[in-house]
């Protein structure tokens, strides 16, 4: 039988392959993407803890995730698309421009 | 016994799916499979009788989302590898471990603080999609109407921050004439 907390560590595996991804690329476009897996993550965990307490609130926050994963990718894509044509790279360390 | 086969069978190919994007170094790969990570997940929002947040999780990312990320590679060279220095890496699989474990300890004390009550709970009587539009159309409207002017702003932005310049070739000029249209 499958339980809440499967649901649960499934989704702390996926958030921390995510994190794993954000600490460990250095390409912008792959930073994105890994925030996108923690927001995935997140959902999954909310949609599990509304099924099992019976609650709709944890599907409610699950759609304004979604909301707010869409408003990052139309944002963030804009700005990655203007530093690329100011620099020509993605390459994260190119933001560094005080060296200290 | 159905359920528990597709749960770990999705669990794995999500897994599988997401270690392959965030390892993979082309950017193409990875984004094919966070596609198909993605369409994994909403299988999991069937199986928690969450319908209509599957059916908006595969549109909305693997329509939506994916399409953007795939108009925006157009503007980039993506077949050329970015040049990764990747630090050292004991202490990044620390780090990383450590927070990881955080996270599960996190995640883990609902179970044994078992003392939830359901707010606005679920009934057999209606359907999942008509239960969500109640709700979200009586508790949670004003988020709701905040967040449909959020998407708006998020969608002017990302037209005027894309399409800026739109008409001159970013591939086949040098950054230092990019540059000095810039500074006009």
């Amino acid at each position: 039988m499958i339980t809440l907390t499967h649901y649960l560590v499934l989704s702390a595996i996926l958030f921390s392959i995510a994190l794993v991804g954000i600490l460990r690329r250095k390409n912008l476009l792959m930073l994105f993407f890994a925030t996108e897996i923690a927001l995935n993550a997140i959902n999954i965990a909310f949609a599990a803890i509304s099924k099992y307490y019976g609650d709709l609130t944890g599907q409610m926050f699950a759609f304004f995730v979604i909301a707010i994963a869409a408003s990052e990718v139309a944002v963030g894509l804009g700005l990655l698309i203007i530093w690329y044509k100011r620099r020509g790279t993605i390459d994260l360390d190119s933001l560094q421009t005080m060296h200290g | 016994m159905f359920e528990v086969i597709a749960f770990y069978l999705f669990a794995a190919l999500t897994i599988v799916m997401f270690v392959i994007t965030v390892m993979s170094k082309n950017a193409l790969y990875a984004m094919s499979s966070l596609a198909a990570g993605m369409i994994f997940i909403s299988a999991f929002f069937f199986l928690l009788d969450a319908d209509f947040l599957g059916v908006v999780q595969i549109i909305v990312y693997s329509g939506a989302v994916m399409a953007l990320y795939a108009f925006a590679m157009m503007f980039m060279d993506t077949t050329k590898d970015v040049k990764e220095k990747n630090p050292p890496k004991k202490i990044v699989f620390f780090l990383s471990g450590m927070i990881a474990l955080l996270l599960v300890i996190i995640l883990l004390t609902p179970i044994i603080s078992d003392k939830v009550k359901a707010l606005y709970p679920m009934s057999d009587e209606i359907g999942n999609t008509e239960a969500v539009g109640i709700v979200l159309f009586t508790k949670y409207l004003v988020p709701f109407e905040v967040a449909a002017i959020m998407l708006l702003v998020a969608m002017i932005a990302g037209i005027i921050l894309a399409s800026k310049r739109m008409d001159e070739s970013i591939t086949l000029k040098i950054d230092q004439e990019i540059e000095e249209k810039g500074v006009e």
